[in-house]
């Protein structure tokens, strides 16, 4: 057992080495790559002189100002007719910021990058996870733990090194973003909450910029245009804020990779549209993707509220009353992702992952109650677990109150002292607060939860026990 | 009347995740027009299954739902006074925020 964890550290210690060893050779190889670049350029600039003044058409400008390397890199989109030379030059010309370098964010990036945007900015606070991968395409594993703006941009640089990449390593609020928004012309929302969402769209409002919004939860996405030519902003579709409830993430519901692939692609589409002037803007309609159904639809939407509090007629909400305002507050959920960490029960009501696992190994009679869906149950549970979702606790009562009877049972003939516990665990440890608040209420007084649920229980006794 | 409803962006998740409803509703007491007032009191006792605090506030949907009555925005045909005929198609998707 002790020689498989040496071997097993040992392991580790050596793929991290050559992990490290490898991002260093990244680096080496990308230097050298970007001084090729420069020597090639100074050399073709230099081919292109050398000629007698006869054929001298490369050293004057062409009207349009693309240079003859640029006419080579976008010749596919100077080549359609509905698109050509201007709205390449109009591209070349504009700013573009995308807010959140996830799912959304990667493949809008990447395709802003590519297609020649002038300047791109990036807002991200986040660094890269191993549970990002599956659809944060920008990002590679030599990232994992480094910043996500960092890591977008070296991937932007390296699809196309012309275009100036502006790196926001910081988190969105009140107080930086009409600073930043200020120098783009079109904002990308690609955050993943409700606050962020409100909060870009009336920054865009008192600045006056068109912005590109897109969502993407578990199989489905959305995308619409806001505030671009007079049409509506975030506000004048949902005045109110949802109910924390009905505000689904990824970390919670999933998603398929691919589903913000596709809307974070059309985000980029409705960018380079309004930055080109090519085209019909999707403002004052949505585009709804339902992925299993392989169906798209664009639905016609409410135009600009003149009753709208933020870009309405007689809004007085401007820089100021921005800056001032509460979007946490407002939305009743926080502007950073971290999962919610609830505190619904008395500390008698409640142990910890390791004192659980204290009790375990002193053989002490208990029920598991796991109340995470069936779905999250049979990705990973602890064992002798009885599996009963909090969405059905409240008709399985049943269950629960047979399986402490069996349990007492089992102790009876052993006849050993105390009551048999009830334990409570779910992902985190906030559902299992909710089950045994409402175990108690039904009668079954004694039951416990597990603090910080089965994380906890990775933090605090088994390191190797699967997150997800 | 014969009419399909559609429930997107989890909202499926509140009638048995089916989101495609062919059903057939009766204005009532005789009345010979339906409005989506009477819809959406109908939906919400013959089709909602848990949690209806997720779909209604009130009388109307509950924010950050949009309502779309043949692929457009109900607000733009008077909300919950809109008139539904023979076929209609009415959508409730909920805001998605994630990404």
């Amino acid at each position: 057992m002790a020689s498989t964890t040496t071997e097993s550290s040992r392991i580790l210690h050596e793929i991290e080495t050559l992990k490290s060893a490898r991002s260093d050779l990244d680096r080496r190889i990308s230097s050298l790559e970007s001084q090729l670049r420069d020597l090639n350029h100074h050399q073709n600039n230099g081919v292109s002189h050398a000629p007698s003044a006869s054929v001298s058409t490369l050293d004057s400008t062409f009207p349009h100002g693309l240079s003859p390397d640029m006419i080579y890199r976008y010749s596919r989109h100077l080549l359609l007719p509905s698109f050509g030379v201007q709205a390449q030059s109009r591209l070349l010309k504009s700013s573009i910021l995308v807010v959140g370098a996830g799912g959304l964010g990667s493949p809008a990036l990447m395709y802003l990058a590519a297609c020649g945007a002038g300047r791109l900015g990036i807002v991200d606070h986040d660094v890269v996870e191993l549970n990002n991968m599956h659809r944060q395409i920008i990002h590679t594993e030599a990232y994992i733990g480094r910043s996500k703006v960092e890591s977008a941009a070296a991937t932007c640089h390296s699809i196309n090194s012309t275009v100036q990449i502006v790196e926001h390593k910081e988190a969105l609020r009140t107080s930086n973003a009409l600073e930043i928004f200020s120098k783009y012309d079109i904002i990308v929302d690609a955050t993943d909450n409700a606050p962020s969402r409100y909060m870009i769209s009336d920054c865009c409002v008192v600045l006056g910029k068109p912005l590109v919004s897109g969502a993407a939860v578990g199989l489905e996405g959305q995308l619409t245009v806001y505030n671009y030519n007079g049409g509506p902003c975030y506000r004048c579709l949902f005045p109110t804020p949802p109910p924390t409830t009905a505000c689904q993430r990824c970390s919670d519901s999933g998603v398929l990779g691919v589903v913000p692939g596709i809307i974070g692609c059309l985000q980029a589409l409705e960018a380079i549209k309004i930055a080109s002037a090519v085209g019909e803007p999707l403002s004052g309609r949505m585009l709804l993707f339902d992925a299993l159904a392989a169906r798209i639809r664009t639905v016609k939407i409410r135009g600009r509220s003149l009753q709208c509090e933020v870009c309405g007629e007689n809004s007085k909400f401007k820089a100021a009353q921005f800056q001032e305002f509460d979007y946490e507050k407002f939305t009743q959920s926080p502007l950073s992702t971290s999962p919610l960490r609830l505190k619904l029960l008395e500390p008698h009501s409640r142990i910890s992952a390791k004192e659980y696992s204290d009790r375990l190994r002193n053989g002490e009679s208990h029920v598991l109650l796991d109340v995470r869906p069936e779905h999250h149950f049979k990705i990973v549970s602890l064992p002798n677990s009885l599996n009963v979702p909090l969405a059905s606790l409240d008709g399985r009562l049943e269950e629960v109150g047979l399986a402490l009877k069996e349990e007492e049972h089992k102790q009876g003939s052993d006849s050993s002292s105390g009551d048999v516990q009830l334990y409570v665990v779910c992902r985190r440890g906030n559902d299992s607060q909710r089950a045994v608040k409402a175990l108690q209420e039904k009668g079954f007084t004694s039951a416990k939860d597990i603090i910080g649920g089965l994380e906890g229980w990775a933090r605090e006794v088994d390191p190797t026990y699967p997150a997800y | 009347m014969q009419l399909t409803l559609e429930f997107g962006g989890g909202l499926e998740l509140l009638c048995d995740s089916v989101k495609i409803h062919d059903v057939s509703v009766d204005p009532e007491n005789g009345a010979g027009t339906l409005i989506m007032k009477d819809l959406l009191s109908w939906v919400r006792s013959n089709l909602i299954k848990e949690r209806p605090e997720m779909f209604m506030k009130g009388d109307t949907v509950r924010p950050g739902v949009l309502v779309l009555v043949n692929d457009c925005d109900w607000e733009l045909s008077g909300q919950l006074d809109t008139p539904l005929e023979e076929k209609d198609v009415v959508v409730f998707i909920s805001t998605l925020h994630g990404g």
